[in-house]
């Protein structure tokens, strides 16, 4: 018998009972909660007369359509204000554990998970929301689902689900300085497609992913979803052991050297077959921008918006032009010389203390582009906010220019007052370039935290790796 | 769950790949805490010229007349025939929410992205994955006949018109049963009741942090 992937290991440890059809259901050892995705489970519960089967495993945040400035006043907003509400009145009823509003732990929930060691090695995760996938890098099986599944984890703390396949995504080679863990996953993206690992967990692996750091391999797995995979995984190595350690949720004494034991096991076996592998030499890989609608439209900073006369393919051809008239891009136009009006350094994807490190490197002793209308830096967390306050991040940021915010989603869905205008044209560091996502007729370009930075600076897109 | 057996219709033929749940149901209309509502929202900065906010009437609203489902006789429509990675993004069940709430029964197209996929068939909205010929074979015939039908069977798992040749699909033998029947998935897995404590006592054994 061939050897086991790190995800059949994970599946194989949870699967609780199989029906004859190959569906299992499979034990869920955290479920992560938050505003937008939960509140019409909490009421089917409730219709249905049930409790939740382990109030313990669950943990709910607000994050999505909290405000990032003048918290104190509340939210304005009356609509979100009352989801907000409902998920404070819901875990108040139900004995669920909230980080709310004013809650110093406060942040994104698939930033703050990892942060307080509410994500451990080894376990099932899931969460009302797609990038869950983000968690895989600490080698826990995470994965975003619906509504219904939110409810039927509430009630049972399992689900129902067929297993997927596997693929490996080998990156090999140097690291070029200049290029992120966002380049490695976009590049991949682009090659594969928005589809390309649809129906498969991904396994993230290789020399130059063992380099990152934790939070760069959070980066890569955010994005798993981005190429069809619901979930995203990295082996546990030392550096995963060392990250989890201390962290509030974590176990400690006796049993941490257990946990920690058993979570160096977390590797894929080398006998192990995969159904796919794709192979990426992370030497040809420059740092990356969108350039359309979708993340798979995706090129490197070298490169010019691409002429739709060239693509074959009838469909892909009519969505190049889509794409095109929508970001008001003309085919042969250099990426470095497109201009922008608006600058987001923020989301799950990039808004962890590295990211933002990484970016006040750039801006530090410079000054925002007149023609950028805002820049602003949204911390993931409301630790990572004040640990880049102490490192004085914050200073360099406002010296800049840069609009210093309180933690949340803000202007990655822009479900809060956090969004472009009409045709206004944004570097973003999140995760998402669809139509109106950013807000309505809005243009999102995605790019690393550095990249961002560069292109404040600028007012216009530039390439990190010759940017002094 | 509502159930679903066969459900006969206008196709409206949404010709675009890689339609995203957020271009299906944009955020802003996702603060409501209810499941129904959303039919008037569907595919919102598509369908109308200004804004739309959650809680308007959208009776007032500019409609675009280009949009397919503007157009008679698509607002009768309840099947929606679309391209490949229907669904993709955001794992928001708003989507197939307001899919059902603006009248859609099912969704043919080539490929679905997978949480899109397993909402919907939680939710009694029938996914329908053709092969890519003959998802081009339907747009076609919607080119030629002006409110082309199709009824889509689930019994016989199969697509086509009235009259003239049907398509065979395959749809997962367990969720087909629980379609067909309307049944509930929380009950059907508390039946299990004994299977899902037995596993927590292993598991307490086995790797106690996991039930600090
Ligand atoms: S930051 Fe963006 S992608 Fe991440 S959870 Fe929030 S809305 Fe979703």
């Amino acid at each position: 018998m061939p050897g086991q992937t790190l995800y059949d290991k994970l599946w194989a440890a949870h699967v609780v009972r199989e029906q004859e059809d190959g569906t299992c259901l499979i034990y869920i050892d955290r479920h992560l909660v938050h505003e937008v995705t939960s509140p019409q489970a909490f009421s089917g519960l409730r219709l249905a007369g049930r409790k939740p089967w382990r109030a313990g495993a669950n943990v709910a945040v607000v994050d999505h359509n909290v405000p990032t400035i003048d918290r104190a006043h509340g939210i304005a907003d009356p609509v979100a204000r009352v989801q907000v509400q409902t998920l404070d009145r819901n875990c108040r009823q139900f004995g669920i554990l909230e980080f709310g509003m004013s809650d110093p732990r406060q942040g994104i929930v698939h930033v703050i998970g990892p942060e307080q060691g509410l994500v451990l090695p080894g376990m099932t995760v899931v969460c009302g929301d797609s990038h869950t996938s983000t968690l895989g890098a600490l080698g826990a099986f995470a994965q975003g689902i619906g509504t219904s599944e939110v409810e039927h984890v509430l009630a049972t703390q399992c689900l129902l689900q067929r297993k997927a396949k596997n693929m490996r995504v080998e990156y090999f080679g140097v690291m070029p300085r200049g290029v992120t863990a966002k380049d490695l996953v976009l590049a991949w993206i682009g090659r594969i497609g928005t589809a390309g690992a649809t129906g498969h967990t991904v396994e993230f692996c290789g020399e130059p992913v063992v380099g990152l750091s934790l939070e760069g391999r959070m980066t890569m797995c955010n994005m798993a979803i981005e190429a069809g995979a619901r979930a995203g995984l990295v082996a546990v190595d030392e550096k995963t052991i060392e990250y989890v350690r201390g962290r509030p949720f974590a176990p400690a004494g006796a049993l941490w050297e257990r946990a920690a034991q058993e979570w160096r096991r977390l590797r894929t076996d080398d006998d192990a077959v995969f159904d796919r592998t794709v192979r990426l030499d992370v030497g040809a890989v420059a740092p990356q921008v969108t350039w359309g609608t979708s993340p798979e439209m995706v090129l490197p900073i070298d490169a010019c918006v691409p002429d739709p006369a060239q693509e074959p393919d009838p469909i892909r051809r009519q969505g190049i032009i889509r794409a095109l008239a929508y970001m008001g891009l003309t085919p042969g136009t250099a990426l470095s010389d497109i201009s922008i009006d608006k600058v987001f350094i923020g989301s799950c994807t990039n808004a962890r203390i590295e990211d933002l490190r990484a970016a006040a490197e750039v801006v530090h002793g410079r000054r925002v582009a007149s023609r950028v209308k805002l820049a602003m830096v949204v911390p993931g967390s409301g630790l990572v906010k004040s640990e880049a306050e102490r490192e004085g991040l914050d200073r360099i940021f406002r010296d800049a220019g840069f609009e210093w915010r309180e933690p949340g989603c803000s202007m990655c869905l822009a479900m809060n007052a956090d969004r472009l205008e009409p045709r206004e044209r944004c570097a973003a560091t999140s995760n998402r370039n669809f139509e109106g996502r950013q807000g309505q007729g809005g243009r999102t370009h995605l790019v690393s935290p550095a990249m961002a930075a560069a292109a404040a600076i600028a007012g216009h897109f530039v390439d990190i790796r010759t940017f002094t | 769950m509502r159930v679903f057996s066969q459900v006969t219709g206008i196709v409206a033929p949404l010709d675009r790949a890689n339609v995203d749940t957020d271009a299906i149901i944009p955020k802003q209309f996702l603060k409501s805490v209810e499941r129904t509502g959303f039919g008037p929202n569907l595919f919102d900065e598509w369908r109308y010229l200004d804004r739309g906010e959650p809680g308007q009437d959208a009776r007032g609203r500019t409609e675009n007349k280009d949009f397919l489902l503007n157009r008679a006789p698509y607002r009768e429509a309840t099947i929606l025939l679309a391209r490949d990675n229907f669904g993709c993004g955001s794992s928001r069940e708003h989507a197939p929410w307001a899919l059902l709430d603006f009248g859609f029964r099912a969704v043919i197209a080539p490929s679905f992205a997978d949480i899109f996929y397993s909402n919907s068939l939680k939710n009694g909205l029938l996914p329908v994955v053709l092969p890519t010929s003959q998802v081009d074979a339907l747009f076609d015939a919607c080119g030629r006949e002006l409110g082309f039908q199709v009824t889509v069977d689930l019994q016989a798992q199969t697509v086509g018109p009235v009259s003239g040749a049907h398509f065979a699909f395959s749809v997962d033998p367990f969720r087909r049963q629980c379609l067909l029947q309307g049944l509930d998935d929380i009950d059907l897995t508390l039946q299990y009741k004994e299977d899902i404590l037995a596993y927590e006592r292993r598991r307490r054994v086995a790797a106690p942090w996991l039930f600090q």
